[in-house]
């Protein structure tokens, strides 16, 4: 597995995003000050070339919305994305559309994420359509090498096929050579095997590892702590808008310094039915991200809040509170 | 490594055949489609081939006033003596034309309302419906009264009339079939690509909606050709052309009824209502056939049947 | 024979399909739990665990033939049909669904739906039902105060204890679980899992618990049966099952699925399942198998006793038992 040498591709710093809540008439009337959901509140973490990096965490987390916003289907309320050294956030529209060539999303219903009036070829080839590359030979071709690449061999048997022809897993294999044509430096995968049958969804791991190690940055959402664990080079765990924790996957696994890291790591299911893990069941659920606790937003739930964890927020910091470690938690208590 | 693997094995459907019918499909498989597909078809048939058909002008008058029905006028004269047949043959093109003239503006003007405003909502979306809820609240008849008053009676007018009364339900529909179809997965993901709204329009969300707009405009079809016999029937129809309509309204102010000439009244109202009919019934069956869930055959749970066993009986 | 307290002897469940087809969804699927037992039903869509529950209840639709017999307490419910399931059916043996946290009615209250089961069958009404509600929501972990609100008003993972609570409005003796955690978080996931555990083990209720996640299976329930194109291939004690499988599906299946504690590669199973509208002769396993030989192609397994409360059905096992010596 490769990964820590590439160099920076996308950093993002401190990304908010913010939804109003609807007031309704009364509220409107009354003038009651606006609510707002707080779905992002300052995110920051690095993907280097030939890296994936797990954006982990329970629905609510806001997982999936920095993932929108870093590729700005969503407009952030503040903080920058950096793409190669380029702020995302503030470029004009058509220079967007030409950088948006370069990083791809891959969604997480295969079901749904293919037109089914489109063959595979005509959707595998539309970003070569949409953004005018290459002629209708170049087309095919390039379409032909992408479904190779996923594994959807030989290409012609393929080609011709409308989605509800083929498989979940095919649909999606699909989608990832779809995303491929245009060469992108980054791929954002949105649950990407969620509602796939477990059997066929290593295969499509297996793709996204290989990309990786050809250089492809990949940032991966998912809220299967075993399938980041197993692919991810680094893993971030975000809660409540926060990311709480960060650092090499295997560190984070094996070595949880944030208590809610603990918590969900002890809730994962097993395989092995002896291995029994004592559970720690946080009671009740996430709040809603419209009223944040004060201080520390995990206190609430935390089994091992201190007094002070009502009153101050934690930043990310390592051991001996060092900010720039490697693996890094948000928590007064943490490495003690 | 697993990811070279092919992922081949085995396809699920064969090429070529398509899993979810289409219009086209489910309008063949369904009964009672294809018998109002039918009666459509016969009448848009004789209309067409009336001035073959009919000798000579259909208004002249051939035999005694209010004649009854026999071998020569198989259905009896007209208030003045022209020959029903004749009459109701060469009304049939007006009132079809009318039909699915009037349809067709409808759907022209419901289907690109609808379309934008569902499409880019926000303000395009409140100021088209806006306008789409005016045109509701208008009572049609005044509307027809005031224009054809203004504008005079003409064919042209009738059909922009119609086609001007009926689009509100088309849009209606329209804008929520492309709200739905806008939020689908396959379309975010080709804007994320960096489609525009044109191909957005075009290529993903037509295709989706195209279907239930046909289907609505068959319908629509029903309700113009019923609009102009009534139009025409008040008075308002354009006086230079025979229509179904004219017909009934030539019956009245010829007194039809005093003189118990039935044949000069019910030919065109069945005729009108006959067609009406089979719109309806063709519009019906698309509209159901592409909204599974109108299906409600799901609801009839617990009447599984028991078979008997497979092997003859256990030993105990 | 004492029978156990569910037990299923051979159940077959046919689809009409157009063109005077059918689909063969269920294809000799036989079950025996115990009391206070928690046996998993695993298996990838498609593979009939969901038809095989629905048809233990009887909620299969007319165009659904079911052949076998149901045993409730040594009562066959299934021997004329719906006459005999309907009065057992949520009072006896009840189910929570996949998605039953939508499966509320949005403009009803809880406490209302809660209560529903307990006046259809007439076990009780009024105040006492009302108490009962109560005690139901507080036996889920909900606050019997809430009986008042209505579903939009309770978040995903309260919702699915109150549709818990629902299916024990009537004090059934078996309860069957289709996906009931599939779609919420993990850590909501784990409260409902401790209290489907707790629920099994208190009230001796019987628990079958479908699902296609393995981990979930090998941690809550103590058996299970692996599921492929309508047949059990294996069952027995999850711990065999994991540790020493049978059957190559099994094995796959576990190698397929990524594990917080291992680092071992993971497999996907190539090829998909086998279509069950027509015949399928030999194993229906053989085009995804691994260690497919001779026989595999033309003759289909029977599932057969490989140790204690073991079985699996592969013609691997007689080749092993022949080397090693069965027990």
């Amino acid at each position: 597995m490769s990964g820590a040498n590439g160099t920076a591709l996308l950093e993002v710093e401190n990304l908010e995003v913010r939804y109003p809540v609807p007031r309704g008439l009364s509220g409107a009337v009354l003038r009651q000050p606006h609510s707002f959901v707080h779905a992002v509140s300052g995110v920051s973490f690095t993907v280097r070339r030939g890296e994936m990096v797990a954006l982990v965490g329970e629905s609510g987390c806001g997982k999936t919305t920095t993932a929108h916003a870093i590729l700005r289907l969503v407009e952030p309320d503040a903080g920058a994305v950096l793409f190669d050294g380029i702020d995302v956030t503030t470029l004009p529209h058509r220079e967007l559309r030409r950088l948006r060539r370069r990083m791809q999303i891959i969604y997480q219903d295969p079901y749904e994420s293919l037109d089914p009036r489109f063959r595979v070829e005509a959707t595998v080839a539309e970003p070569l359509t949409v953004h005018r590359i290459g002629t209708r030979h170049e087309r095919h071709n390039a379409v032909e090498r992408a479904l190779e690449q996923v594994g959807l061999s030989p290409p012609g048997l393929f080609s011709e096929r409308f989605p509800h022809e083929l498989s979940g897993g095919q649909r999606q294999r699909v989608a990832i050579a779809a995303s491929l044509v245009l060469e992108p430096d980054l791929l954002v995968a949105d649950e990407p095997v969620s509602m796939l049958d477990v059997s066929v969804r290593a295969g499509i791991l297996a793709i996204l590892d290989e990309l990786r190690d050809r250089g492809l940055a990949v940032l991966m959402i998912t809220h299967d702590l075993s399938t980041a664990a197993r692919f991810a080079d680094r893993i971030c765990v975000m809660y409540l808008g926060r990311i709480v924790e960060e650092g090499p996957a295997l560190e984070v696994i094996g070595n949880p310094q944030h208590p809610y890291t603990k918590a969900l790591l002890s809730v994962v299911p097993r395989r092995d039915p002896r291995q029994r893990v004592t559970a720690q069941i946080l009671r009740g659920e996430t709040p809603n991200p419209i009223v944040i606790p004060s201080g520390c937003r995990f206190h609430p739930r935390c089994p091992i809040a201190i007094d002070e964890c009502l009153i101050s927020d934690p930043d990310l910091r390592g051991p001996a509170g060092a900010s720039s470690a490697p693996h890094r938690a948000a928590c007064l208590l943490a490495g003690r | 490594m697993s990811a070279a693997e092919p992922a081949r094995a085995e396809l699920q459907v064969p090429l070529g055949s398509r899993l979810r019918r289409g219009l086209a499909g489910s309008v063949l498989a369904n009964r009672q489609a294809l018998v109002g597909l039918a009666i459509i078809g016969l009448f848009v048939v004789v209309a067409l081939l009336g001035p073959v058909l009919i000798e000579g002008d259909p208004q002249a008058k051939v035999g005694a006033v209010f004649e009854p029905p026999s071998r020569r006028h198989l259905l009896g004269t007209d208030g003045g003596g022209s020959d029903m047949v004749k009459l109701l043959v060469s009304g049939a093109r007006v009132s079809l034309l009318v039909g699915f003239a009037a349809a067709a503006v409808s759907a022209a003007i419901g289907g690109t309302v609808g379309l934008l405003s569902g499409f880019f909502g926000g303000k395009t979306d409140i100021a088209l419906m806006r306008v789409t809820d005016y045109f509701l609240v208008i009572p049609d008849i005044p509307l027809m009264i005031v224009v054809a008053a203004l504008f005079g009676r003409s064919l042209t007018n009738i059909i922009l009339i119609i086609g001007a009364i009926y689009w509100t339900s088309t849009a209606r529909l329209v804008r929520a079939q492309t709200k739905s179809v806008r939020e689908r997965v396959y379309v975010q993901r080709a804007r994320a690509l960096g489609a525009g709204n044109t191909r957005l329009i075009v290529r993903h969300v037509l295709p989706q909606v195209t279907p239930l707009l046909i289907a609505n405009t068959v319908l629509l079809i029903a309700y113009s050709i019923f609009a102009e016999t009534f139009i025409t029937f008040l008075g308002l129809g354009d006086p230079s052309v025979i229509s179904w309509g004219r017909l009934i309204e030539n019956a009245f102010t010829d007194d039809a009824i005093l003189n118990d000439a039935w044949w000069a009244i019910v030919p065109p109202g069945l005729a009108v209502t006959i067609v009406v009919l089979a719109c309806t019934m063709t519009g019906q069956a698309m509209e159901d056939s592409l909204n599974p869930r109108l299906r409600s055959g799901h609801l009839s749970v617990r009447r599984f049947r028991m078979r008997p066993a497979l092997f003859g009986s256990d030993a105990e | 024979m004492s029978r156990a307290l569910l037990e299923v002897e051979d159940l077959h469940v046919w689809f009409d399909l157009p063109n005077r087809r059918e689909l063969h969804a269920v294809q000799g699927v036989s079950l025996s739990v115990d009391a206070g037992a928690r046996i998993g039903l695993v298996g990838e869509s498609g593979c009939g665990k969901t038809t095989t529950i629905l048809a233990l209840m009887g909620l299969l639709p007319p165009t659904a033939s079911v052949c076998g017999r149901v045993f409730l307490e040594g009562e066959d419910i299934l021997a004329s049909g719906e006459r005999t399931v309907a009065p057992h059916r949520w009072k006896d043996i009840a189910m929570v669904f996949q998605g039953a946290m939508n499966a509320f009615n949005p403009v009803r209250r809880i406490g209302d739906q809660i209560a529903e089961p307990m006046e259809l069958h007439g076990t009780a009404d009024g105040a006492d039902a009302t108490a009962r509600v109560r005690e139901l929501l507080d036996v889920v972990g909900i606050a019997p105060a809430r009986a008042k609100s209505f579903p939009h008003e309770l978040s995903g993972g309260m919702r699915q204890r109150a549709a818990i609570a629902m299916a024990l409005a009537t004090s059934p003796k078996v309860l069957l679980a289709d996906e009931p955690t599939t779609a919420l978080d993990v850590m909501v996931q784990a409260q409902i899992l401790e209290l489907l555990t707790g629920l099994s083990r208190e009230l001796g209720l019987a628990l079958v618990f479908v699902t296609h996640d393995l981990p979930v299976v090998a941690q809550t329930c103590t058996e299970a049966a692996v599921m492929y194109a309508g047949k059990i291939v294996e069952k027995g004690p999850t711990d065999t099952l994991y540790h020493a499988p049978r059957h190559p599906y099994t094995r796959l299946l576990f190698g397929a699925t990524p594990d917080l504690e291992s680092r071992d590669e993971v497999v996907s199973i190539p090829g998909v399942p086998p279509r069950l509208d027509a015949p399928i002769t030999g194993c229906p396993f053989r085009p995804r198998c691994d260690s497919a030989f001779a026989p595999c192609e033309s003759l289909a397994p029977e599932l057969v006793s490989v140790g204690d409360g073991h079985a699996a059905s592969c013609h691997l096992t007689a080749v092993v038992s022949q080397t090693i010596g069965a027990p």
